[in-house]
């Protein structure tokens, strides 16, 4: 099963993290930083793999890939494919580049919420719920048109609307 | 508008952070906005509570508390709207975790919203519970998840399948419920509801065999079928990457073959067409087609496949190996490991190239790689492989130096046959990397060397070289000094010279260099320079004409700041000035220390020992191995150098506190198996301690000097049996003679006990131990009390018959 997903910049910055078995907070925060240590020293020519043992607990590697100023990191134990790892960003940074239409990293910072809506429709409790990037838009942009439609949005602050209509 | 009241808008909020350009100014920045946000929860604002519980995940994410939000969740969740469901769903994920009580709570909204109308809302249910449900939230909604995964729409199957996973693993005992459901999930035409139900089986099948037998039965055909139209399938833009159709579902479907086929020759033999088929007809020049390779190439090891297609398998991991991509020669390195397991010998045909691996610029591959290549180590391939293993010692960088002498000195001595193959490899990799060899390594090559009488000269004189070389690897310079000092007359005479040697001489005065220099060195440590100190003493005996320049040179840290090397240098100063007469007894050759029971005693316990010291070499040489550090065996007899120095005091005494003694002496619970060896298959614990009916060493008593009542590093227990017996007041007899003789316990002027020993013939284990005890006193004892305990190795079975005691007793007592 995938452990983690987490989303930082080249400053060690996390952008989305999301752990799929439990850790406290200040633990996260620690992992986070030990990838970072980890990530900013490998080169760049080398493989995408990493042992995580020391981090993660035995038996567990990362997948990381890295796009202008963020690194993409998945964290996975025995169970998975490691190949099929590294697909899986490749189709999670393509959906995020079709639904905010040439995705940057501010894009990411500012709508974390709608980022993590979309993890949730690849990722499901550590397992990969789907692979098509049409289909978890097809059901982003169905979840988006109902919050507009929806009658509470008269509660709704100018922010939300707004940032969906971004 | 003051931006830190709770009317921010959340992107102002992160501009606000953004801005901050220290760690300080931002954790106030936060603190305000937490305040502000806690204020507004205990005003109980409906209006802004999303906007809020946003504003803490952000915060969340940042690392900082936000435990006073997990009510907010609880309280969007149950409001009607779908915008603040889904923020409190979210806020649900990412704030709490299945340990709170708190999610309790929300097990009657998840029940509810599991039931609504809107589709989007039972995703939603779906995807909190999936993600953090405990035990019991899972017990209780169960039912409802399986209602759900027999809905027609596509996208809540899916995640009711998922979802079920996790009730699964939570609790297992659920899992017969879901196998239903979940072989008919199978059948389904939409891909993402496919690769959820492929998951909901492999979970299953780890959960509970029973599952795993049912799925096996009936769903291998439709596995067998589905990844046959998939990867006949045309082209599907969809779920196509790289030109192949949905390698994820490809790959998922292989797992899960690999599951139902493994131990089972039926499914297995169904599945050999299709696995050979996707392993001939994938394209391997995307990751894609890697990915799917990779897969296939794990199922096939896994499951009881032929020989021709595991072949097939192997023949693509060798091309994986090849390939320039570091990723997959990653990934092939690690199938190859798990595959040595299965078909070692096709493995073999890849060594050069995993040797080339190991040599590689990343580390993540060079590690895999140097697991690897241990693995495949035998006695044919050894040398060749250590040889190159070696080589590239000298050019690889530090971090990688230490794992990679640490392999070299297990497969060398794992698989040395040749004595004299096992030293000149240790040498080299002493002097290239003996800084990042452990200390068991080169006290083995000590023991080795001990053992070998004939290659000690080589040894010494190999040493002598590379020492020249290279002095600044501390193991080198200690195992060299060592060796010098035990056999510099072999150094300088050339004694037992090979014939591939070149011809060396070496005077004594350059032995005594090479010793003066390790001492002097300003990068030796206390352990090397103490060794270096007897050395020099050893030196100066086998030496004679050294002698006042060895003790000059020993003079120097008469003043040292280390106690160690100021005792040291004193008393060996002391010893060769005015006690010439027994220096050369005192450091004559060390006994041979013994293999077997160095390498039983690393193996096994890490209690002090008896290695059997079977040498009849004079054993003089007992008081100085105290003090001479060998650094052969590890410290741990601090109890047995106190044992050592009690028992040169005190004279033997009764029985109960001799057994203390050897209760001490063999620490208590575990004795190591060099105990047994002295002289043939002893079995007998209690005979081998009391050393009766072996040859025995010679009895002369220990004198007490005040150099035993230091440690030093490594004292030397190995002499330990001599005190023993010492202790039961030596043995009369020297012979080997399988009647055991009695022996003496006991003897004052008033009582004398005699132990006499006998074994019955069918049970060689137990010894019968007759105690007599003679009154020697004039006077008649009264109420006389016998009391026995032995060690917690040894059962004492009491059935010594009292009369028989009694009648011994007044037939002495006259």
């Amino acid at each position: 099963m995938i452990r983690a997903v987490i989303v930082m910049n080249t400053q060690g910055k996390p952008r989305l993290v999301k752990f799929y078995d439990f850790q406290p907070p200040e633990k996260q925060q620690e992992l986070i930083r030990s990838v970072y240590g980890v990530l900013s020293e490998r080169a760049d020519n080398v493989s995408n793999f990493v042992e995580a043992d020391a981090i993660f607990g035995p038996g567990t590697q990362l997948v990381y890939k890295h796009f202008a100023t963020l690194y993409f990191v998945f964290v996975f134990d025995s169970a998975e494919n490691e190949l099929a790892m590294l697909d899986l960003i490749q189709v999670f940074v393509e959906t995020l580049d079709r639904c905010f239409k040439n995705v940057c990293e501010l894009d990411m910072v500012f709508n974390f919420n709608k980022m993590h809506m979309l993890l949730d429709e690849i990722i499901f409790g550590g397992q990969v719920l789907e692979t098509s990037s049409e289909q978890v838009l097809k059901a982003v942009e169905e979840i988006a048109k109902l919050e507009k439609s929806s009658s509470a949005i008269s509660l709704v602050p100018k922010s939300v609307s707004a940032r969906f209509g971004r | 508008m003051n931006p830190f009241s709770s009317g921010t808008r959340l992107r102002d909020m992160i501009r606000a952070i953004r801005a901050c350009k220290t760690a300080a100014e931002e954790r106030a920045v936060v603190r305000k906005e937490c305040a502000a946000i806690r204020a507004a929860i205990s005003e109980n604002d409906p209006d802004y509570r999303h906007r809020n519980l946003a504003k803490l995940m952000f915060i969340h994410m940042l690392g900082y508390p936000t435990h006073f939000g997990q009510m907010e969740c609880l309280k969007l969740i149950a409001s009607a709207g779908f915008p603040e469901k889904r923020i409190g769903y979210l806020g649900l994920m990412l704030l709490l975790d299945e340990r709170q009580e708190v999610l309790m709570l929300v097990t009657n909204s998840l029940k509810q919203d599991l039931n609504h109308s809107n589709q989007y809302i039972v995703g939603l249910a779906l995807c909190a519970l999936g993600n953090i449900c405990s035990a019991e939230m899972a017990r209780d909604l169960a039912p409802e998840v399986e209602r759900l995964l027999q809905t027609r729409d596509p996208n809540i199957k899916k995640k009711a399948a998922l979802c079920s996973i996790r009730i699964i693993r939570k609790v297992p005992d659920l899992a017969e419920n879901f196998m239903g459901p979940a072989s008919s999930l199978l059948k389904e035409k939409h891909h993402g509801v496919l690769i959820a139900g492929v998951q909901l089986c492999t979970d299953l099948c780890k959960a509970s065999t029973i599952a795993l037998e049912y799925l096996r039965k009936n769903c291998t055909e439709g596995l067998v079928r589905i990844l046959r139209d998939v990867s006949n399938s045309p082209y599907a833009p969809e779920y196509d990457i790289a030109g192949i159709t949905d390698p994820f579902l490809h790959i998922r479907v292989l797992r899960l073959m690999r599951m139902l086929g493994q131990g089972d020759a039926d499914s297995s033999e169904y599945m050999n067409d299709i696995l050979a088929q996707v392993a001939t007809k994938t394209e391997s020049n995307k990751n894609a087609g890697n990915a799917i390779l990779y897969e296939c190439v794990e199922t096939i090891m896994g499951i009881e496949a032929t020989s021709g297609l595991r072949v097939l398998a192997i023949n693509i991991l060798g091309r994986f190996l090849s390939n320039r991509d570091n990723n997959i020669r990653y990934v092939a390195l690690n199938m190859l490991m798990k595959a040595v397991t299965v078909d070692s010998q096709a493995v073999q045909r890849h060594r050069t190239t995993i040797l080339e691996c190991v040599k590689d610029s990343d580390a993540s591959i060079r590690k895999r790689a140097l697991e690897l290549v241990f693995l495949l180590v035998n006695d044919t391939n050894v040398k060749s492989l250590t040889k190159e293993l070696i080589d590239h010692l000298e050019v690889s960088d530090q971090e990688f130096k230490g794992d990679l002498t640490a392999k070299i000195c297990s497969i060398v001595e794992k698989f040395s046959q040749e004595k004299l193959w096992y030293i000149d490899q240790m040498c080299k990799v002493l002097s290239l990397a003996g800084n990042h060899v452990k200390d068991d390594v080169w006290h083995a090559l000590i023991v080795m060397i001990s053992n070998a009488p004939d290659l000690q000269g080589y040894a010494v004189r190999s040493l002598y070289k590379a020492f020249r070389t290279s002095n600044e690897q501390e193991s080198l310079v200690r195992v060299t000094v060592w060796c010098i000092g035990e056999y510099g007359e072999m150094l300088v005479n050339n004694v037992g010279v090979l014939e591939m040697e070149e011809p060396m001489t070496v005077t004594e005065s350059d032995a005594v260099d090479v010793v003066e220099v390790a001492l002097q060195h300003h990068s030796s440590d206390i352990t090397t320079r103490a060794m270096s100190l007897v050395a020099l003493l050893k030196l100066s005996s086998r030496f004679p004409p050294t002698s006042e320049r060895i003790r000059e040179i020993v003079m120097q840290h008469k003043g040292n700041v280390e106690l160690e090397l100021q005792q040291r240098s004193l008393e060996f100063n002391s010893i060769i000035q005015r006690h010439p007469n027994i220096k050369s007894s005192l450091v004559e050759r060390m006994p041979v220390l013994d293999e077997s029971a160095y390498i039983g005693k690393r193996a096994g316990s890490s209690q002090a020992t008896l290695s059997a010291d079977k040498s009849s070499q004079t054993t003089s040489s007992g008081p100085s191995s105290l003090k001479l550090p060998n650094g052969v065996t590890k410290p741990p007899a601090a109890p047995l150098m106190d044992l050592l120095d009690l028992s040169s005091d005190d004279a033997p005494v009764s029985t109960s506190s001799t057994t203390d003694f050897l209760h001490d002496l063999l620490g208590g619970d575990s004795i190591s198996p060099g105990v047994a060896p002295s002289g043939g298959a002893g079995t007998d614990i209690l005979m081998d301690l009391l050393s009766i009916g072996s040859p025995s060493a010679p009895t002369d008593v220990l004198v007490p000097n005040a150099i035993s009542s230091k440690q030093g590093n490594a004292p030397e227990p190995k002499i330990a049996p001599a005190p023993v017996m010492d202790l039961l007041d030596g043995l009369p007899s020297r012979e080997e003679n399988p009647v055991y003789p009695s022996i003496t316990a006991f003897e004052s002027s008033t009582l004398k006990i005699t132990f006499s020993f006998t074994k019955q013939p069918g049970n060689l284990q137990a010894t019968v131990i007759q105690a007599t005890f003679t009154n020697l006193s004039s006077s008649a004892y009264t109420d006389f009390i016998f009391q026995a305990a032995v060690p917690k190795i040894l059962l004492l079975c009491n059935c010594f018959n009292a009369l028989d005691l009694i009648v011994a007793l007044i037939f002495k007592c006259k």
